[in-house]
């Protein structure tokens, strides 16, 4: 057991739980975060991204215990003051997602993916771009358009991790 | 059409939630003194168990109780049943092999639940589950279906000899083997259809809540129909009588089938919170999954078609074995038979056709209808063979397709099937143009110059949906009938709430039926409200799968608004001093027609609840419910074409173009719609070329995680052109077919077609792995 | 996942201590790898010692064509360096599609070469490369380093601190992605030196882990061309063989990717 703090979502946490303990499991229940999916076993399917001190990461393939003292945003961080992040908004806007159980991991993939790409994100950029993330409902087709249309929302610029 | 109505490309209504991280799914809820469970299972695929020692595990850190089969068995919770009876030719009732929840003395596939474990946490429960000695004696196995019908082959279940579950027919086969005698010209393939596990996203869950005080049951669970589980858990499986038992199916992560069902799990851990006194959550992970989660498709065919000296088909004959695993799931007998059988016929007009299908058991995960559920096997079997014989025959598969349409409605089929309406020639046309297909022969000489074969491949679908009118399923052996409910709540203030029976773990509902509401009554899409999901909110219901939840759920909801309809324009009436035949529904108001007299929708619905003024003998209020069972089935149907560039070095496929012209009867939201082809398509597109459940000789799943069971990822995938030319319907109020699984249907044939177009090798199986493809380019050269 | 216990060091030094201490410790560095095989019960070390916060693992160093990157270096560091891209783009390009992005946020280049997983690719780059693996204790050359499945030269409690290399005159990987896992199902990475040595390091095919190619190297050497791939004979016999591919189509894939690569560079 170890008492572990980090900042998510800009406030400061902390929670007790073993050391075998996933990052995303310190989300979903020791903090009530439960946007944040488990969707495979073997860090494959991405319904898990967050970010990590800016960074997407896979929060099932980490110990909280190795997050401790970092700074996480999870998708209940991303829109500001009730307005969606433009990557959310596109996302409704061309319907980028259906049962909406991967959504979180894709919209904080894409989020990340525009941050280290900017306006240089075109089509078989986004789909390598998205090897880790699995989508059984959309085709990727809408979600794809999602991505390039909040590129070009956001102005494609580009952003260094934190 | 206003801005939110019927054809409107409505934004969704359910996405900010899922997009702000509040879905609320089966795995996120939580209630107090919530305690969790892990599943021991079988690790063999047919044993029989000698011996439960779970001393060393109930004695171990956090773990409340470990609970097995035998105490299950006593507590009288009964078998897993199949709901659809089929009888053999010979007349004889199908051979169902029991199915305990937890397996008590036999073992029959790896996984195969034995025990259930509760404990303070997964970890503990897990740790605690491996603690758990399950004594086996092995006994022999059979994974293979065609093996598993031979003589001398393990026997899976005492009530079915040699394995098979049934053999059954439908056509004249007399007819059939007169025409192909008298044939110009004989086609024949032998197909195999890949066995897939569906893979949500979101993989089952379930929570079960006893509560002592009022000796009543909360099932939250992972499902696609959660009144068709209260009812099967309530009747069959003795868990509790309806009345007391609540099944609550809210965000559910895409189901595709494999959450029609009710499996083990949901009445081990309402029947473990009882046992235990707390409520028991149980997650299942990716592996188990794969594991458990009914499996689709696994078919071995045999097909026989003839031609008359005009290229026109005389007879189609076919002869199908089915592996439905080692237990019948509840829909796996209609799946091979009823939903397979009667769409051999496909898009053409075929004098004869007779199909024979056997059933089989085997040591596997039992298999049942995943997306499409018996018409992609069918629709993969013709389309395969279609494009076999215009090779053979040397001409366009796109005329040997056209030359053999038909063309005049109703028609009837000789396998069941009474078409209504569609014009097939339009959906080939619109998907030939979009395709660019006389522009082929140069693309495919461009790519030549690059070192890459290209081929092109098409595929005319047609599939019944709209499941499914309740007699017509009743005389073929259905348990239930497949009606829809629904149930409409005008407020005081005039907000709608409408509850269905429908279920939408993806599909949109809460838009498009949202839609529907706001279309008819003038009102914002935001005062409508869609309720489902709840058997203490919505009356009844038998939930979404077969592409029913437009054509049968929403029909259902048309008419509760007829009715509620007709009261308000009497209260106008009444309210008004008119006749209510003039009253008519315009900008949010109920006006008489021609004049500037209105009573706006609002002020409406409160004087039908304030009851000062209503015509007299009415009763107060404004909410009305409706049954609606479908007079017949809808019949979707459309043309896909699929182009590839292999690459003969690796035999890697690259899909340059993928092109969908569907017929879907009239639209709610078309982008919804095109959604649904996407990802149909997609998962059709992984059938064909990715996806394959595998097992071992001894029963072990080969493929038991994304590290081996290859899943459609973005760069797999090319962006989709797809287009509808759409017949309404004839049989239902909105003239909606359904579109949900025809991407599934209707892509695997295009591109197999397409690849072993390229290729140059007609001879290739799902799925068309880079090494096959390279095998198979290599033997054409 | 079992218990474990976790220890963050904040020296190389700190991390050896930490690991003498422990009943069978693991170190722990982006843990791409070690997560999910503890998740799925597979290995239960009793302590993890994490190495992502040990400054001077970290960094790369470019002196001419001297390239030295610290082991804790995540393979979107190594994937999107200038000064690494402007000696040495192969193993940009290499880095750049290990996993995906996520993962190379995390995973670190000493991580997958201590773990030497058969599908891996980075081991064929270290021996491609000709690459030099520094430790706290010593210097192993990556022809000895590579032992086996899974297997390497790294004693107890060994930590790998940074790897080093010259950069050849030319290099290049290609891979055949196992489409399931999208681990190489076949990746071949060459390299040219000024001399003329060629050397043909192949992962994701061999039964035994990354190998090189001597039949390959000899026909590079002489002709260094695509086409000099044609004639090589690759022996299936030592190929691995798995539901995805048979070691046939592998041998196949080797003279693929092997020509494709010297196309590249």
């Amino acid at each position: 057991m170890a008492k572990i703090t980090m900042t998510v979502n800009g406030r400061q946490v902390s929670g007790v739980c073993d050391d075998r303990t996933l990052l995303v499991h310190f989300i979903r229940e020791n903090l009530g975060l439960t946007g944040t999916h488990v969707g495979c076993d073997t860090s494959q399917c991405g319904a898990c991204v967050i970010h990590m001190d800016g960074q997407s990461v896979k929060s099932c393939s980490i110990l909280a215990a190795q997050a401790a003292g970092s700074s996480i945003t999870t998708i209940e961080g991303l829109a500001q003051n009730g307005e969606l992040h433009p990557v959310q908004a596109a996302f409704k806007a061309h319907h980028g997602l259906q049962c909406g159980f991967c959504t979180p991991g894709m919209v904080m993939t894409a989020v990340d993916m525009i941050r280290r790409h900017g306006s240089d994100l075109d089509e078989a950029t986004v789909r390598a771009e998205l090897e880790g993330n699995i989508c059984r409902c959309t085709g990727y087709h809408n979600i794809v358009k999602a991505i390039l249309a909040a590129v070009h929302e956001t102005g494609g610029v580009r952003q260094a991790a934190e | 059409m206003g801005v939110d109505g019927i054809g409107a490309r409505v934004a969704r209504k359910e996405d900010r939630r899922f997009l702000t991280g509040k879905g609320r799914y089966t795995d996120d809820m939580s209630v107090p003194g919530m305690k969790y469970a892990v599943f021991v299972r079988s690790p063999h695929a047919h044993a029989t168990i000698t011996g439960i020692d779970s001393t060393a595990a109930k004695a171990m850190p956090g773990v409340i109780d470990v609970l097995d089969g035998k105490q299950l068995l006593a507590d009288g919770i009964g078998n897993l049943i199949c709901g659809w009876m089929i009888h053999s030719k010979d007349g004889s009732p199908m051979k169902m092999g029991a199915w305990r929840p937890l397996a008590d003395r036999t073992v029959r596939y790896v996984g195969d639940a034995v025990a259930i474990v509760v404990a303070d946490s997964v970890a503990e429960a897990r740790d605690a589950a491996e603690a758990v000695v399950v004594d086996y004696d092995l006994l022999p196995v059979v994974t293979d279906p065609v093996q598993a019908l031979a003589e001398g082959q393990p026997q899976l279940h005492p009530e079915a000899p040699n394995n098979l579950i049934f053999d059954w027919e439908l056509g004249d086969a007399g007819a059939v083997d007169r025409a192909l005698g008298a044939a110009a010209h004989v086609t024949e393939l032998k197909i195999y259809n890949n066995r897939l596990s569906p893979n949500p996203m979101e993989p089952r869950a379930t929570l079960g809540i006893y509560d002592a005080g009022d000796d009543h049951y909360t099932c939250y669970t992972t499902s696609q129909n959660p009144h068709l589980a209260r009812l099967v858990m309530s009747a069959f499986y003795n868990v509790a009588p309806e009345n007391k038992l609540r099944v609550i199916a809210p965000d559910v992560g895409g189901g595709f089938g494999s959450k029609i069902y009710i499996y083990p799990e949901e009445i081990v851990c309402l029947w473990a919170s009882k046992r235990t006194g707390v409520p028991v959550k149980w997650t299942s992970d990716r592996t188990e999954a794969f594991l458990t989660d009914a499996h689709g498709r696994d078919h071995v065919s045999t097909v026989k078609m003839a031609f008359d000296a005009g290229n026109r088909i005389t007879a189609l004959k076919v002869d199908t074995i089915a592996n439905l695993g080692a237990y019948m799931s509840l829909f796996s007998s209609c799946v091979p038979t009823y939903l397979y059988a009667t769409l051999l016929s496909g898009q053409y007009d075929i004098p004869a056709i007779h199909a024979n299908v056997r059933t089989v058991y085997t040591n596997t995960a039992p298999v049942d209808a995943y997306r499409g559920a018996g018409r992609p096997e069918a629709t993969y079997l013709l389309e395969r063979t279609m494009e076999t014989a215009a090779r053979e025959l040397g001409i366009s598969p796109a005329e040997l397709r056209r030359s053999n349409f038909i063309r005049s409605f109703p028609h009837q089929t000789p396998v069941i099937m009474n078409y209504d309406a569609g014009d097939y020639e339009a959906s080939l046309n619109a998907a030939m143009t979009a395709a660019d297909w006389n522009g082929f022969a140069a693309r495919k000489a461009e790519a030549e110059r690059r070192g890459m074969k290209r081929g092109i491949g098409m595929s005319c679908y047609i599939e019944a949906c709209g499941l499914a009118p309740s007699a017509a399923v009743g005389s073929l052996g259905a348990g239930v009938g497949l009606w829809e409910s629904a149930e409409v709540r005008v407020n005081m203030v005039g907000t709608i709430e409408v509850m269905t029976g429908s279920h939408s773990h993806g599909q949109g509902h809460e838009t498009t039926f949202a839609q529907l509401v706001a279309d008819r009554f003038g009102v914002p899409i935001d005062s409508v409200n869609i309720v489902h999901g709840d058997t203490d909110k919505v009356q009844m219901g038998m939930g979404t799968y077969g592409s029913r939840s437009g054509a049968v759920g929403m029909s259902a909801i048309v008419k509760a608004l007829d009715k509620i309809e007709v009261k308000a324009k009497r209260i106008a009436a009444h309210l008004m001093e008119a006749d209510e035949n003039d009253i008519v529904f315009e900008d949010g108001s109920l006006k008489v027609a021609g004049t500037d007299k209105a009573v706006p929708w609002s002020q409406l619905a409160l004087s039908a609840y304030t009851a000062h003024n209503l015509p007299p003998g009415m009763e107060p209020g404004l909410k009305e419910g409706a049954f609606y069972d479908p007079a017949n089935f809808t019949f979707p149907a459309g043309c896909y074409i699929c182009e590839v560039e292999v690459d003969p070095e690796t035999g890697r496929t690259k899909i340059v173009q993928f092109v969908a012209a569907d017929d879907f009867g009239n639209v709610i939201n078309p982008m919804i719609v095109e959604g649904q082809v996407h990802g149909g398509v997609a998962q059709g597109i992984g059938q064909a070329l990715l996806e394959g459940v595998y097992y071992d000789d001894s029963g072990q799943l080969l493929t038991a995680s994304y590290m081996d069971y290859a899943m459609p990822r973005a760069d797999d995938l090319p962006s989709f052109k797809v287009s509808t030319s759409n017949t309404p319907c004839p049989n239902n109020p909105l003239g909606i077919k359904g579109c949900g699984e025809a991407g599934a249907i209707g892509s695997p044939p295009a591109l197999i077609n397409a690849i072993t177009d390229a290729i140059g090798n007609n001879a290739l199986t799902m799925p068309a792995t880079p090494e096959k493809v390279w095998a198979a380019a290599q033997a054409a050269n | 996942m079992y218990e474990t216990n976790y220890h963050r060091a904040s020296s190389v030094q700190e991390a050896v201590q930490m690991m003498g201490a422990a009943a069978e410790g693991k170190y722990l560095s982006g843990g791409m790898t070690i997560i999910p095989t503890m998740r799925q019960r597979l290995a239960a070390p009793s302590d993890l010692i994490d190495l992502r916060h040990i400054a001077e693992m970290k960094g790369i160093a470019v002196d001419g064509r001297s390239v030295r990157i610290g082991a804790a270096t995540t393979h979107e560091e190594v994937a999107t360096s200038a000064a690494l891209a402007a000696v040495c783009p192969a193993l940009c390009g290499l880095a750049g599609h290990i996993g995906d992005p996520a993962v190379r946020h995390m995973g670190t280049i000493g991580g997958s070469i201590a773990n030497n997983d058969p599908a891996a690719d980075y081991p064929a780059a270290m021996l491609g490369l000709d690459a030099v693996i520094v430790t706290d204790r010593r210097e192993i050359m990556a022809g000895d380093f590579f032992t086996g499945l899974f297997e390497t030269a790294l004693e107890e409690g060994e930590i790998i601190t940074a790897v080093r290399f010259e950069t050849p005159a030319k290099a290049a990987y290609r891979k055949f992605p196992n489409p399931a896992s999208r681990y190489a199902m076949t990746g071949v990475f060459v390299a040219r030196r000024d001399n003329g040595d060629v050397r043909v390091a192949v992962t994701g095919a061999g039964s035994n882990g990354v190998f090189r190619h001597s039949g390959l190297e000899a026909a590079l050497s002489a002709n260094w061309s695509p086409d000099a791939v044609a004639n090589v004979t690759v022996d299936a016999s030592d190929l691995l063989a798995d539901l995805h591919a048979s070691a046939a189509y592998r041998a196949n894939l080797v003279k693929v990717m092997t020509k494709r690569a010297v196309a590249a560079a």
